[in-house]
């Protein structure tokens, strides 16, 4: 399945070579923020609003102050005398550092204490609460009700801002896709909620600012996926105060999980900025767990999608609209000209010529965000909607969702593929994936022990997710954050002894760069992947880049790693040809040397190559050997998936067993398969997460109900299924080793495949559609409404 | 109020005068300056922050330090010896079962713990004994290996394959 071309010696694409992070970490030597102890290092705690929506009448700093080890409060109205109590968000939309007069969700930042001491910090936040006089107002929860008449407009700081709707956007075939939905056969349509999650990555979000009044310096210790983009960010908030780029270090030491949720920039972390540069002094800031799970989010789309086909199952058309409940500010983490991120995915694998796709913004009482959940950019809420309006339409014309799937995939040689939303799918082999998945599973036998247990009125599931994912963004004519265009880089200096170190615009989280990329410029240079040490977080030494999320690292910075090494296997060639007195025509490649063809013992190999270009270089030729690459995607990349998940529902408990759940990915070339196998591993839990038991629920005042640890279900082993994983290889034909990306895709493939399994499980019911995350009780309410529950239930032929 | 206590790490005396509030987790990263240990919430939900007290598994941010005045703690850093790794190290990195490697030094101790009681423990079981230790990268596949493969090495089994299955 996996082919290598080097030695394990080499250890390039394709061996699962052990982790080299893993050693530091086994033995507890990472460096996470929260470990940095600077000297005269200072505390800073926040407090935050109790109300969703209110006005800030007073704040009697005293109250704090007298607090022994407090420093200093610091409140907007400070903030606001250099100009420094707003922010823009990555959306080019606005968000409060503090606010001055009004707060805008449950939760929010009103005050930063700092002090000598994390006790004294709390002690003072604790003394400040209750000297936060507000008058409270009926906030907007429900982002339905947002645009009613008499709702308040919550953004009147906003020039021109009339309602509450942020944006508006659409995109596709809107006539043309009416005509065929008002003349099909057959039209199915579901109202779904892809619930407000949170990513709860285990370590929280941090920083210690340090700012250097002598030399004008600022460093900041930062939790940061993207930490070039956020020092410019910085430079773009603060260089109106004096503090430009050049002077601006962000270093993201090791990170204890992002997936999404360290891209943007919280206002704690413009507060401790603040804070050290108007004291002068380090300022540590480690964000509660609490206050983690409650201000910030991802997803929260409310979708209607409609499928139009005709009776014998041929997929005709689509239609998706959503409302999407952005909070106080579009808090999101998007390409700037894609405010719906990658939405527009959702015609999905199949091969239909018409859709139709709106989405409207709104703003609420609930904290900002729309960033990720282990997929940045919206395919998880696009994918989840297609999937499952895919089902719907199997089950309204009683055709099998594995032969409905099959009938409408695009097919291999209809690659490159142009969707109706306007991507050119690179390249993909759905068939295969879904034929390996269902071989796994049994898929006949499932469905011939299904008939079975229904007979006895055993609740007995089978779902399918076969998925496309859109990831590797992105192409610079398209894609920008703010502006920066979504290149990423790779440097490699290769030292005279042959050893390399290579430093990278993005950075891991965990997902192992230390290792992978090593194994990318071991393939194509022959240097072995352990002589290679890796280098990413500091923006300092590392080539500018824009960071690792949205499954972006291998498609982009993993190319620049690839075209940075052929550079180096190019000099080293004419290097070659010199030390070999031979025309560079006449020398092959193995990796590891080149060779004159015909005489493989006339060779050279990649060490001595190297030490002759610092040590006996041809005349003219630029000594050293080093090579740095700024990767511009051609296209965006588009991996697939093929998941089957089994369930069985305990028909007196509906309690919900994942019984077995295959996953089939296509991710193009695989680097290091454990790696590769570990993320998707880690990805389905994070997607029978969503699926099964996360939402951050807010009542009608706007008060967040379950926001810690206690009461957000993050699943543990015991929830978490044994994942069986597997790959079809289909290359991306326009990426330099044809890798496509695999952190996000399972999390964007499960939750369809586990809901239509549940569902499928209660099909004899009458159930077409629950809402993520499908719980015991909400089976329990389900069966409850259809009035099953008082019946005997056996016998249902299927 | 403070009062002097002295707690045993890795084996090394610490002897400080703290604060009656102190959490042990704040004195272990903060006094003995031993950052291995974590903290990734404030309701004792997710384990980052295990050690083990007299040999038992305890999350440290929910214990006083004056509570273990006199006791002995083993943290992460207390893992490896002389002679080399612990087997739970060494079945982490070799089967993949990290990836951050935030709550890793948390999810290790308990299995150190787990493993002495129940030597050769089940998947079910070993589901279950670290269901109080939260990975949010992993999805707990290759913990479990881990753990299978660190019972072989302290048994003197045979140690499984380490190499990824994939179906196919």
């Amino acid at each position: 399945m996996i082919q290598c071309k080097t030695s394990k010696e080499i250890g390039g694409m394709g061996h699962s070579v052990k982790r080299k992070e893993d050693d530091r970490f086994v033995h507890g030597k990472g460096t996470y923020v929260d470990d940095i102890q600077l000297k005269g290092m200072l505390f800073m705690d926040i407090a935050r609003s109790p109300y969703a929506y209110a006005k800030i009448k007073n704040i009697n700093k005293d109250l704090a102050m007298a607090v022994d080890g407090v420093l200093a409060v610091i409140t907007g109205k400070d903030l606001e005398q250099y100009n420094l109590h707003w922010m823009p968000t990555l959306m080019s939309d606005t968000q409060m550092v503090l606010p001055t007069d009004t707060v805008m969700h449950q939760g929010q930042e009103v005050a930063a204490i700092i002090a000598t001491s994390r006790e004294a910090a709390r002690d003072g936040r604790e003394a400040l609460v209750p000297g936060i006089e507000y008058e409270v107002m009926k906030p907007i929860v429900d982002p339905f009700k947002a645009l009613d008449d008499d709702a308040p407009l919550l953004r009147p700081d906003k020039e021109g801002q009339k309602d509450n709707q942020a944006w508006h956007w659409e995109v596709g075939q809107k006539e043309e896709t009416e005509k065929i939905f008002a003349e099909a056969d057959v039209v199915v349509k579901e109202q779904m909620h892809i619930p407000r999650i949170h990513v709860a990555s285990i370590e929280t979000c941090g920083i210690v600012a340090d700012y250097d009044k002598v030399q004008n310096h600022l460093t900041t210790h930062l939790t940061t996926q993207a930490p070039h983009a956020i020092r410019t960010v910085i430079a773009l908030v603060a260089g109106h105060v004096g503090l430009t780029e050049e002077k601006i270090r962000v270093i993201a030491h090791d990170i204890g999980g992002g997936f999404g949720g360290k891209v943007p920039v919280f206002p704690g972390y413009v507060i401790a900025i603040a804070a050290t540069f108007l004291i002068g002094k380090p300022v540590k800031w480690i964000e509660d767990r609490s206050d983690n799970l409650t201000n910030s989010f991802a997803r929260d789309y409310h979708i209607t999608a409609e499928m139009a086909g005709t009776k014998d199952g041929k997929i005709l058309a689509s239609r998706m609209k959503v409302l999407a409940d952005h909070g106080y500010t579009d808090g999101a983490a998007n390409p700037s000209k894609f405010p719906t991120g990658m939405f527009s995915i959702g015609t999905g694998s199949y091969d239909y010529k018409h859709a139709f796709m709106e989405a409207d913004a709104i703003y609420t009482n609930k904290p900002p965000g729309g960033v990720a959940y282990r997929c940045s950019f919206r395919v998880t809420e696009a994918v989840h909607a297609i999937e499952r309006i895919t089902d719907r339409f199997a089950l309204e014309i009683g055709k099998d969702p594995a032969e409905l799937r099959s009938e409408n995939f695009i097919k291999k040689e209809d690659f490159p593929w142009q969707s109706p939303t306007g991507w050119e799918y690179d390249s993909g082999d759905y068939q295969a994936g879904l034929d390996l998945a269902m071989k796994t599973v049994e898929y006949d036998k499932l469905r011939v022990e299904q008939k079975a247990k229904w007979k006895e009125g055993k609740l007995m599931g089978i779902g399918l997710s076969t998925f496309t994912e859109i990831v590797g963004a992105g192409p610079s004519k398209d894609f920008d954050i703010l502006g920066i265009k979504m290149f990423d880089s790779a440097e490699i200096r290769v030292h005279p002894t042959g050893k390399a170190i290579a430093r990278f615009g993005t950075k891991s989280q965990g997902q192992g760069h230390e290792t992978t990329y090593a194994q990318i410029i071991a393939e194509e240079l022959g240097i072995p992947s352990k002589d290679i040490q890796i280098e990413e977080g500091d923006t300092d030494p590392a080539p500018y880049g824009l960071g690792t999320y949205a499954s972006r690292s291998t498609p982009t910075a993993g190319a620049a790693a690839a075209i940075a090494a052929r550079k180096l296997r190019d000099k080293a060639k004419k290097i070659a040809a010199y030390l070999l007195e031979v025309s560079e025509d006449d020398l092959e490649w193995e990796p590891g040397k080149w060779f004159v063809k015909g005489a493989p013992e006339k060779a050279k190999t990649i060490q001595e190559l190297v030490f002759a270009a610092y040590t006996n270089h041809p005349q003219g030729m630029e000594g050293g050997f080093e090579a740095t690459h700024y990767y511009d995607p051609p296209n965006l990349t588009f991996p697939s998936g093929a998941y089957i998940c089994v369930v069985d529902i305990d028909p007196d408990t509906f309690e919900i067993k994942v019984r077995r759940f295959v996953a089939i990915d296509d991710a193009g070339h695989i680097i290091n398969p454990m790696v590769a196998q570990g993320q998707v591993h880690g990805g389905l839990t994070q997607g029978i997460a969503p699926a099964m038991y996360e939402e951050i629920i807010y009542d009608e005042d706007g008060n967040a109900l379950n926001g810690t640890l206690m009461d957000y279900l993050v699943p543990t082993a015991v929830e978490s299924p044994n994942w069986e994983t597997g790959h079809t290889v289909t290359p991306s034909p326009h990426h330099p080793i044809g890798a496509k990306g695999i952190g996000e895709s399972p999390t964007v493939g499960a939750p369809p495949a586990i809901a239509n399994a549940i569902i499928d499980a209660l099909r004899p019911y009458g159930i077409t559609h629950l809402d993520i995350p499908i719980t015991p009780y909400k089976v329990f309410k389900a069966l409850k409404e259809k009035g099953v529950l008082d019946k005997d239930i056996t016998g249902f032929e299927a | 109020m403070t009062k002097e206590i002295t707690v045993t790490i890795n084996g090394e005396e610490h002897t400080h005068e703290v604060e009656s509030r102190t959490l042990l987790v704040h004195f272990i990263r903060e006094i003995a300056e031993l950052t291995g240990t974590h903290i990734g919430c404030d309701t004792s939900s997710c384990g980052a922050c295990t050690i083990l007290i007299d040999g038992k598994s305890a999350k440290s941010c929910t214990i006083l330090a004056v509570q273990v005045n006199g006791k002995n703690v083993t943290t992460v850093e207390g893992l490896a010896t002389t002679e080399g790794v612990h087997p739970i190290q060494e079945g982490f990195k070799e089967n993949h079962g990290l990836h951050c490697g935030f709550c890793t030094s948390g999810m290790m101790m308990r299995c150190v713990e787990l493993l002495e009681n129940n030597p050769n423990p089940t998947e079910e079981e070993i589901r279950w004994g670290i269901s109080g230790n939260l990975c949010r990268c992993t999805g707990y596949n290759n913990i479990v290996k881990a753990v299978q493969y660190a019972g072989a090495k302290l048994r003197g089994d045979e140690l499984p394959s380490t190499e990824p299955v994939f179906v196919e």
